[in-house]
């Protein structure tokens, strides 16, 4: 087989986790269900005020975004884990940072970009304004692969453990919430006429500082986890 | 300087006595806590040093 | 004569070390508590603006203090253990996690009982209470994973993992709940706005040390248990005078 570059080992690992998820389709639709149901609830829970509900849109919108991701993550690894498979991509010559990033980048596919594609249907039912809902959009685009890639850090660490999903959740938000602040954050100024740029600022820079640490922190979990 | 004035705290003895008191408490349990759980292991390792006694001798025998 | 500081590193031998130093640390603490808190009560005047209720000041900021830097220590333990294998630092490091979050907790709890009569509410979104908060939840992750995981050897690594991007994350969540929290509620009341008393300054140093000295205490007690419950197989342990007789050997 020839030498397989780094963007190939990428592509590689990215294709195979969507083939999986995708044969398992009812994984996918339950994160994405429990978005919507999440964010319908807050609705009935506090009333039909229409400015009411504009002004707590984006705060439940992302609420139900980081808990939505937190539902995947103990599936990232699991499958894989049990039936052996991740021991023998650690023992591949293959850089596991890269892999890692592969795994980042198909859960965030299948937990992350659906979000982001069904956020502006829920704004509407908080009523949210056009510019409101593009900033939504933009923000939750920038965010969730933040998520994925913190949380991919929880899930390689408390890989096999029983009680995982929870304990992955107590890990892991405290470390989301500034991801939190500035998305919602984002969307808040776009409402109260204010320009947002430095909230997609922060929001960028926290992605790119993820992005840079998190593949190499989550394979070291990986190999103090897979011991 | 009585001490009725003292407690009261100008009437905020609630609130000054129910922070220290709540410290106090939780610097004794912590202590108290570590205490008992020395003496949980030490028991335990007695038990277990018996236990090697017995064997040894059995073995040795 | 050069001292052998690296074998105090072996557990066995920092066990006996541990047990002498206890004493050293704990009743200096008790002292300095109290003497802390008598210039706290009787020798700082009362507080032109906070009457009484101000004299929290003097357990809420220095556990504050503490939550925090013990945070930044256990994560220096743990990397320490996660770098050199060295396993008594990641025992320290399990033994100081505890210890923090109770002043977290401690911390918390004197914040909301002083924010009533100040602000009017339990809990205000105050940005360092809602950090402390963080805080503590960051504690009892580590907490929650230490004690998940069964093989100690796995437990110390990824709890100390954990310690690590934890730490990298407090400065961050801080940052960003401060600017949370003045986008949207305005300066509440600044804590550190009155001047302080000399004497308010020389109570809440006292109980700052005092608490310091406390902490170490409860920190180096903790080890010993820890060590005892991991070496519990090996040869030193059963040798112990205070496991061979029943009333033999220290405390």
């Amino acid at each position: 087989m020839n030498k397989l570059s780094l963007a190939g080992l990428l592509g590689l690992v990215v294709r195979r986790d969507l083939l999986l998820a995708m044969r398992r389709r009812a994984d996918v639709l339950t994160t994405l269900i429990f978005f919507v149901m999440v964010v319908s609830l807050f609705p009935l829970g506090v009333g039909p005020e229409q400015d009411m509900l504009r002004k707590m849109a984006s705060g439940v919108v992302w609420v139900a975004a980081l808990l939505a991701s937190m539902l995947s993550l103990p599936r990232m690894f699991s499958a894989d884990y049990a039936d052996g498979t991740l021991e023998q991509m650690m023992l591949a010559p293959q850089s596991l940072t890269v892999l890692v990033l592969g795994k980042i980048v198909a859960h965030w596919m299948l937990s992350g970009l659906p979000l982001v594609l069904i956020a502006p249907v829920l704004g509407l039912q908080f009523d949210m304004s056009t510019q409101a809902l593009g900033m939504l959009v933009l923000a939750l685009l920038l965010g969730t692969p933040i998520l994925s890639m913190i949380g991919v850090i929880g899930a390689a660490l408390t890989l096999g453990l029983r009680g995982g999903g929870v304990l992955v959740s107590l890990l892991v938000l405290p470390l989301c919430i500034p991801v939190l602040i500035f998305g919602a954050g984002a969307v808040e100024a776009v409402n109260s006429g204010m320009s947002a740029v430095s909230n997609l600022a922060l929001l960028g820079a926290f992605m790119i500082f993820a992005l840079v640490f998190t593949p190499f922190v989550a394979a070291q979990a990986l190999r103090i986890s897979m011991e | 300087m009585n001490w009725g004035d003292f407690f009261a705290m100008n009437g905020y003895a609630f609130y000054v006595w129910g922070s220290y008191g709540v410290t106090v408490l939780v610097f004794a349990v912590e202590a108290l806590m570590a205490r008992n759980r020395r003496n949980n292991i030490l028991r335990e390792l007695r038990l277990m040093r018996m236990d090697m006694e017995d064997n040894g001798n059995g073995e040795q025998a | 004569m050069a001292i052998n500081w690296f074998k105090y590193s072996a557990p066995s031998t920092f066990y006996g070390l541990a047990g002498k130093l206890i004493p050293f640390f704990a009743w200096p603490a008790a002292i300095l508590f109290a003497i802390g808190l008598y210039i706290g009560f009787f020798v700082a005047p009362t507080d032109a603006v906070q009457s009484e209720a101000y004299r929290i000041i003097f357990i809420h900021v220095p556990a504050s203090i503490l939550s925090m830097f013990i945070y930044l220590i256990m994560a220096g333990y743990a990397a320490l253990g996660l770098i050199f294998n060295t396993r008594l630092s990641s025992m320290m490091a399990q033994a100081l996690a505890p210890t923090g979050a109770l002043f977290a907790f401690i911390s918390l709890w004197t914040g909301a009982l002083w924010g009533k009569p100040m602000w009017g509410a339990w809990w205000v979104w105050d940005a360092r209470l809602t950090s402390e908060l963080i805080l503590l939840f960051l504690y009892l992750g580590f907490i929650a994973l230490q004690a998940s995981i069964e093989d100690p050897r796995r437990a110390d690594k990824a709890a100390a993992l954990l310690a690590i991007v934890g730490s990298v994350n407090v400065p961050i969540i801080y940052f960003s709940v401060k600017w949370w929290n003045t986008l949207h509620q305005g300066a509440t009341i600044k804590m550190s706005g009155t001047s302080m008393h000399v004497a308010m300054q020389q109570a809440m140093f006292m109980v700052l040390v005092a608490c310091w000295l406390y902490a170490i205490a409860v920190a180096l007690a903790r080890v010993r248990s820890i060590i005892l419950e991991r070496e519990r197989n090996t040869q030193w342990v059963s040798e112990l005078p205070e496991v061979k007789y029943e009333d033999g050997g220290a405390k």
